[in-house]
């Protein structure tokens, strides 16, 4: 078994293991969790020949170096990137060959946050809930990556694919978030519901896999007394006491008490995944 | 009871009391079980509960809107108990909010039979209603940076045991040895909404 696993030899800013996530869990207080974005993620699994459901790793701006103790097949999506075996350039966003004990280095984002690296077997740690994800917010499943650490890998489920390069969409330079107002939006003034659709924001560095926090006007509250706490959702943009609206993403509370002025529509939260802080963001208001 | 749309595939009801709150997440839960209704999540919360991963909220929505909600079924559950010191570093602070004696705070609190109205904040800690509202406390001025796993602390109307060491704000009024969440174990959360508590005091002096 020993010989299928992943020695991590610089785990890089922040690395974690991630899949689909744990939802169904919310009830008890677990936060979803999972890639923060999955078409990437999905794209990493298929090239390699994994199901969609293996666990890849997600790294954070400067990408990480593993040695396989066999042979497998990778391949890195998400965040374009230099990705070396042994020192020699190969594709990024197709399967590459890494032979039994060679140095497979994730260079450092050239665009975008976040790589998705896939190995064919994907990532075997223990699921914890049915899930292999790094949940940075509760603390379930694997912790993040440290250099030394040794990581299972799966058997390969089949061939990898043949393609030459994937098409994926560019880490955007401007963000545009499609949102459907409240549920809370009458918790603020018309201004705020105006300043928030009509002005731009930025991407925060305060962000992190709980929520893309923003810098811009702040949101005038009409309504100021507590709001109970109550169950939130992916892409919530939920506004604190600071006016700053913030979007949550994967690793969210699963209640809350701050209102939620707004919700981003689903296929618009990976673009939000791979905006580098200082980003440009214009949420546009959509009818559901 | 009002239903606000949440994105695109989710509807947070609105009650005016946690009462029909666990009324509304009892049905909601009755008509998954039958297969009445298909949703993801069923999150209940202090006035409103969650359904997240809906095809047709809208149509769920009207729906909810004709239905009358049957008051929630009595706890058919058996009641967890919690064994507890109490011995919180807050005990004297709750104990003058009250306008008790220190010793009465333990007397009133074990002598209360609770009832999970929701759970979150994170894995396995849940709100704990019961005791009268005269017995509200404010949270603590300034959070306490570290407090420990099974610290059992007071906030507003609830009651909460913290399932491992985090920052908080509540006042702690003692220290319970049960393990509320252990993912190695089926059920990982020993506290989920409507699940009924009792705090039993030990002695170990």
């Amino acid at each position: 078994m020993t010989d299928h696993a992943l020695s991590v030899v610089r785990a890089g800013a922040l690395t974690t293991v991630q899949d689909l996530g744990r939802p169904g869990h919310a009830h008890l207080g677990v936060p979803r969790s999972g890639a923060l974005d999955p078409p990437a993620a999905g794209l990493a699994n298929r090239l390699v020949g994994n199901p969609v459901d293996a666990a890849v790793l997600e790294t954070t701006l400067d990408g990480c170096t593993v040695r396989p103790r066999s042979t497998v097949a990778v391949a890195a999506t998400g965040a374009p990137c230099r990705v070396t075996v042994d020192g020699r350039p190969v594709a990024w966003g197709a399967p590459v060959r890494v032979p039994a004990g060679a140095l497979l280095d994730v260079g450092p984002a050239t665009a975008g946050v976040r790589t998705y690296v896939a190995v064919s077997g994907g990532v075997a740690v223990e699921p914890v809930l049915g899930s292999r994800s790094t949940d940075l917010l509760s603390g379930l499943g694997p912790s993040p990556l440290t250099d030394g650490a040794v990581l299972p890998l799966g058997r390969p489920a089949g061939p990898h694919a043949r393609v030459d390069v994937a098409p994926q969409p560019a880490p955007p330079t401007e963000l545009v978030l499609r949102v459907t107002l409240g549920p809370r939006a009458d918790w603020f003034s018309p201004e705020a519901v105006r300043v928030l659709t009509s002005r731009v924001y930025r991407v925060s560095p305060a962000s992190n896999r709980i929520g893309l926090r923003t810098e811009g006007p702040a949101l005038d509250r009409a309504i100021t007394r507590e709001l109970p706490s109550e169950g939130m959702v992916l892409g919530a943009v939920q506004v604190p006491p600071d006016g700053r609206p913030l979007v949550f993403l994967a690793d969210h509370p699963t209640t809350g008490g701050y209102p939620v002025i707004a919700v981003v529509r689903t296929p618009d939260l990976p673009a939000a995944a791979q905006a580098r802080p200082g980003t440009p963001i214009r949420f546009l208001a959509v009818r559901r | 009871m009002r239903t606000l749309p949440v994105g695109d595939d989710a509807l947070l009801v609105e009650v005016s009391s946690g009462e029909e709150a666990r009324a509304l997440h009892a049905e909601l839960l009755r008509r998954r079980a039958e297969g009445l209704l298909a949703v993801r999540e069923i999150v209940p919360a202090a006035r409103t509960v969650l359904l997240d991963g809906l095809t047709d909220p809208d149509r769920l929505a009207a729906e909810l809107a004709l239905s009358d909600v049957p008051p929630a079924p009595a706890h058919a559950r058996d009641v967890v108990q919690l064994p507890v010191r109490y011995d919180g570093p807050d005990l004297a602070d709750v104990a003058a909010h009250w306008g008790v004696p220190p010793d009465e705070v333990a007397r009133i609190h074990a002598g209360t039979e609770f009832s999970v109205a929701f759970c979150g904040f994170a894995p396995g800690f849940g709100y704990l209603t019961g005791l009268p509202r005269r017995y509200d406390v404010p949270r603590r001025a300034t959070p306490r940076t570290a407090v420990p796993a099974g610290a059992v602390a007071l906030a507003g109307p609830y009651t909460g045991v913290y399932p491992r060491s985090s920052p908080g704000g509540w006042q702690l009024i003692g220290t319970t040895d049960a393990v509320l969440w252990d993912h190695t174990r089926m059920p990982a959360a020993l506290l989920a909404p409507g699940t009924r508590v009792r705090f039993v005091p030990v002695d170990y002096s």
